[in-house]
């Protein structure tokens, strides 16, 4: 009926044929693959200058500087460059985590350079003038008073602190109001100079263009680029295991729905547990609506319109996080449910079906999420970061079929113990 | 075949719209309904969103809890949502298997289980999704302006409906709502992707053509007279931070006046899909440190709708302060020229806003069944050209007409938290 007019070959995903992948001399790595189907590229990537470089008492500098590298450079005016981004229709932004500021954006293919010069100019020249830096800086504020509002944010916010005791992924990276006011204009143009350079950095385009050529135009913004004494982060220290359950509420004042989020560690992504897990997560409280998270707390208790699970793996230890938001007086009636589902999981793993749904959700959903320019830009980033080699998506499907429920229920065993977990709650 | 679409309305009055795309093995399918919240009198406000979440509760051929895993293990996507004036429901799938999104809503159409017990849960979850709402100033400073701005006219509750009404609509409410509305003759189909039409078209027949025909169904027409000088209104709450909701009555979006109003709304707010740090309001007000931020849009529907900008207060300057700069830049609208660079700007904008929508099949799938819903297909393939066709003078004489006092509510939340 769906008459096969495009045969879904493993082969239409990006691949080390089709991604060209090369390092300029300065350090710089860029990726790049074609599609001619839309006028339109879009780019991203990520230099390693996160929040992992900033103290205690700067807590915020790492996303104060990415927020105001935007804000004016030596060549151009914070007003200027929007200008030229927004004539052309062009978008492009930056934001911060741990280990990275990342960037992103996307134009029509005729203003690649455009966009690539901006990016350059940004991250290369930034010039903080002191205006800019006190309105973002009322921004920035306005921010941490809206987060410290908002039910999910907070318990999300204290969730961290008690899961990351002592370690650079317990701290917000927006930092607390103190922090952000303590922070000058020379601790920004500190951090740029130290943190910023070419070293570690990766760019990928993805869009109508070939691929030499964007690596040229890359090389033309970037080429030239050196950092003397570009900082280097150091290793992340060890987490701290869970001991017993820690349980944290955050008052928040009149509000009508609490927020909770229940979890633990996950592995890394770069760890051998990483697909069982993923997969695991899936039945947990992802697949269909939301899986047995959603099944029990939504549809079968009707306490909550959101009730889902997510695994959080990156380069150091990861998040297993099961969040809800719930009228404050269901709170505890949630938590119950959703500890003796963790149980569950974990006594019983998941069944042979289950599994298997999970298993053709997660090969067949592929071609969904690398449709555009941007579902490409993320994949192939992520092949990079983690050292997954660029057949990756060739050997997916085989990576996906081999977990087993050994392995799944191994896994969670591994990383799950229900009798130590961290509760966080937000609300009145 | 006109703008690379076929166009078929079956015998039992429903209308299907197909275009074909090969650039993906993918196929997104969107089924239409002409009912949303608009269509809800007093007493029943939100039961066009609760029918939605009842769609996902099953058949007897697609149990609940049967049809999201059979969709998510296909690999496919699927959602539905409300608006103002339409109900849809989306499935976006490896094209070899569509087969399924088209069996499952010719299916729940007509056979979808309303019971007790899942209406009572059911309950609960949207009176949790309404709290969940209550928790965001702007939710509440936005639902008050809204009811304000419409006394007559149905737009004037929000979609999610008021809590008065989600405790006591009735299982039989519901499911009357259903039958009135979910009938093939309400409905537009709408497919794109990779497939063959001629072999599409058979299937959507052979699945749809059989449904019977339904009466047509009622919709309320309450036009809101003109509005008779400025309201302005306040709601408290907690948290430090006021807001200011500013909403101007403007028309619906098959009017004359629509494009040059769109071309309005980007010079004061930006593009939409675009980041607005040049759009004058932002310059004015955020540039010149009077607010944090502020952003503007207005929906395309079926009547009359509102323009409305959200500013976001600086702790250091009072909403009045802010609304007094926001009010001189209107004037500056009203009173000089724009130029046609600013026009050409808007123009190039709108392209690469249409050019990114062109990577993604969902998305070309959607505008073709939304704007059926307030206009027709050509609205959203003519586009670029009728914002082409705006001149300066088009702007001026929009921004004098409903850029005026006495058109708009001005609502503040004020933060008790503050002092």
């Amino acid at each position: 009926m769906a008459k096969a007019n495009y045969k879904p070959t493993k082969s239409s995903y990006p691949s080390a044929e089709d991604v060209t992948q090369v390092k300029l001399s300065n350090g710089i790595t860029v990726l790049a693959r074609s599609n001619f189907n839309s006028p339109s590229i879009a780019i991203g990537g990520y230099l390693p200058a996160g929040a992992i470089f900033e103290s205690d008492e700067k807590l915020g500098l790492a996303d104060f500087v990415s927020s105001a590298l935007m804000r004016g450079t030596q060549t151009r005016t914070f007003d200027q460059i929007y200008n030229e981004l927004e004539s052309v229709g062009a978008n492009m932004g930056f934001d911060s985590g741990v280990h990275n500021v990342n960037f992103g954006g996307r134009a029509l293919a005729e203003d690649l350079p455009l966009i690539l010069e901006l990016l350059a100019d940004s991250l290369q020249t930034p010039t903080f003038p002191k205006d800019e830096i006190e309105r973002l800086r009322a921004q920035l504020l306005t921010g941490l008073a809206l987060r410290a509002q908002d039910t999910a944010e907070m318990a999300s916010l204290i969730f961290d602190q008690a899961l990351y005791e002592n370690h650079p992924y317990g701290r917000p990276n927006e930092g607390f109001v103190e922090t952000v006011q303590s922070i000058t204009r020379e601790d920004l143009e500190n951090f740029h100079r130290f943190c910023f350079g070419p070293r570690g950095m990766v760019i990928a385009i993805v869009g109508a263009i070939q691929p030499k050529q964007a690596v040229e135009a890359v090389e033309k913004f970037f080429g030239a680029w050196q950092v003397q004494g570009q900082k280097e982060a150091q290793s992340l220290p060890a987490v701290h295991p869970i001991t017993k359950t820690v349980k944290r509420h955050h008052t928040i004042e009149e509000k009508s729905q609490s927020d909770l989020v229940i979890g633990t560690l996950a592995p890394t992504r770069k760890s051998e547990d990483y697909m069982a897990a993923s997969l695991g997560n899936s039945v947990l409280g992802q697949f269909g609506m939301m899986g047995r998270i959603g099944n029990v707390v939504r549809e079968k208790s009707g306490l909550a319109y959101y009730a889902y699970s997510s695994l959080n793996s990156g380069i150091g230890p990861g998040s297993w996080e099961v969040s809800a938001g719930v009228n404050p007086k269901n709170l505890n009636k949630a938590i119950d449910l959703i500890e003796k589902e963790l149980k569950k999981f974990v006594k019983q793993g998941v069944t042979k079906n289950e599994l298997a749904d999970s298993q053709a959700n997660y090969i067949g959903r592929l071609p969904l999420s690398l449709e555009s320019n941007q579902g490409v830009v993320s994949a192939i980033l992520n092949i990079y970061r983690y050292d997954l080699g660029m057949d990756y998506y060739q050997r997916y499907e085989s990576l996906v079929r081999s977990v087993t429920r050994d392995d799944v229920v191994e896994t969670a065993r591994k990383y799950i113990n229900p009798d130590k977990l961290v509760i966080a709650t937000a609300g009145p | 075949m006109k703008n690379n679409i076929t166009q078929v309305t079956l015998k039992n009055g429903m209308k299907v719209m197909l275009k074909e795309i090969h650039t993906a093995p993918i196929i997104s399918s969107w089924i239409w309904y002409k009912v949303g919240s608009r269509d809800e009198p007093t007493g029943k406000t939100g039961i066009s969103h609760w029918t939605e979440h009842m769609m996902f509760k099953g058949t007897k051929t697609f149990p609940n809890g049967v049809l999201d895993k059979a969709i998510s293990r296909d690999g496919g996507r699927w959602n539905a949502a409300t608006s103002r004036d339409s109900t849809r429901y989306f499935e976006t799938m490896p094209a070899d298997k569509i087969d399924l999104a088209l069996r499952l809503e010719a299916d729940r159409m007509q056979n979808t289980v309303f019971t007790e017990k899942e209406v009572a849960s059911e309950r609960t979850v949207i009176i949790s999704e309404r709290e969940g709402s209550e928790n965001e100033p702007t939710f509440l400073l936005g639902e008050a302006v809204q009811h304000a701005a419409f006394r007559v006219h149905p737009y004037h509750h929000e979609i999610i409906g008021d809590k008065a009404d989600l405790l006591t609509i009735t299982r039989d409410d519901l499911y009357n709502h259903y039958k009135t509305y979910y009938v093939p003759n309400n409905a537009v189909l709408c497919l794109a992707g990779d497939f063959d039409t001629k072999a599409m078209l058979k299937r959507i027949k052979a699945l749809y053509e059989k449904i019977p025909k339904g009466k047509t169904p009622p919709r309320i027409v309450r036009p809101e007279p003109p509005q008779k000088g400025e309201v302005r209104l306040s709601v408290e709450g907690p948290g430090e931070t006021a807001f200011t909701q500013i909403a101007y009555h403007v028309t619906n979006a098959t009017h004359p006046d629509y494009f040059a109003l769109d071309v309005l709304v980007s010079l004061l707010n930006g593009s939409s899909g675009l980041s607005y740090k040049t759009a004058r309001l932002y310059r004015a007000l955020v540039d010149k440190e009077l607010a944090v931020d502020v952003y503007g849009w207005f929906e395309s529907t079926i009547d009359p709708t509102l323009y409305r900008i959200t500013i976001t207060h600086r702790p250091d300057k009072t909403p009045e302060q802010a609304l007094a700069v926001f009010d001189d830049e209107i004037k500056k609208i009203q009173n000089e020229l724009i130029t046609d660079e600013e026009i050409t700007r808007a123009v190039k904008q709108a392209k690469a806003v249409f050019a990114y929508g062109s990577e993604n099949i969902t998305h070309q799938a959607f505008w073709m069944g939304y704007t059926s819903m307030f206009a027709d297909y050509s609205w959203y393939v003519n586009y670029v050209k009728n914002l082409a066709k705006v001149t300066p003078q088009d702007v001026q004489r929009v921004a004098q007409e409903y850029l005026q006092p006495s058109n708009r509510v001005v609502g503040v939340y004020i933060p008790k938290g503050r002092g």
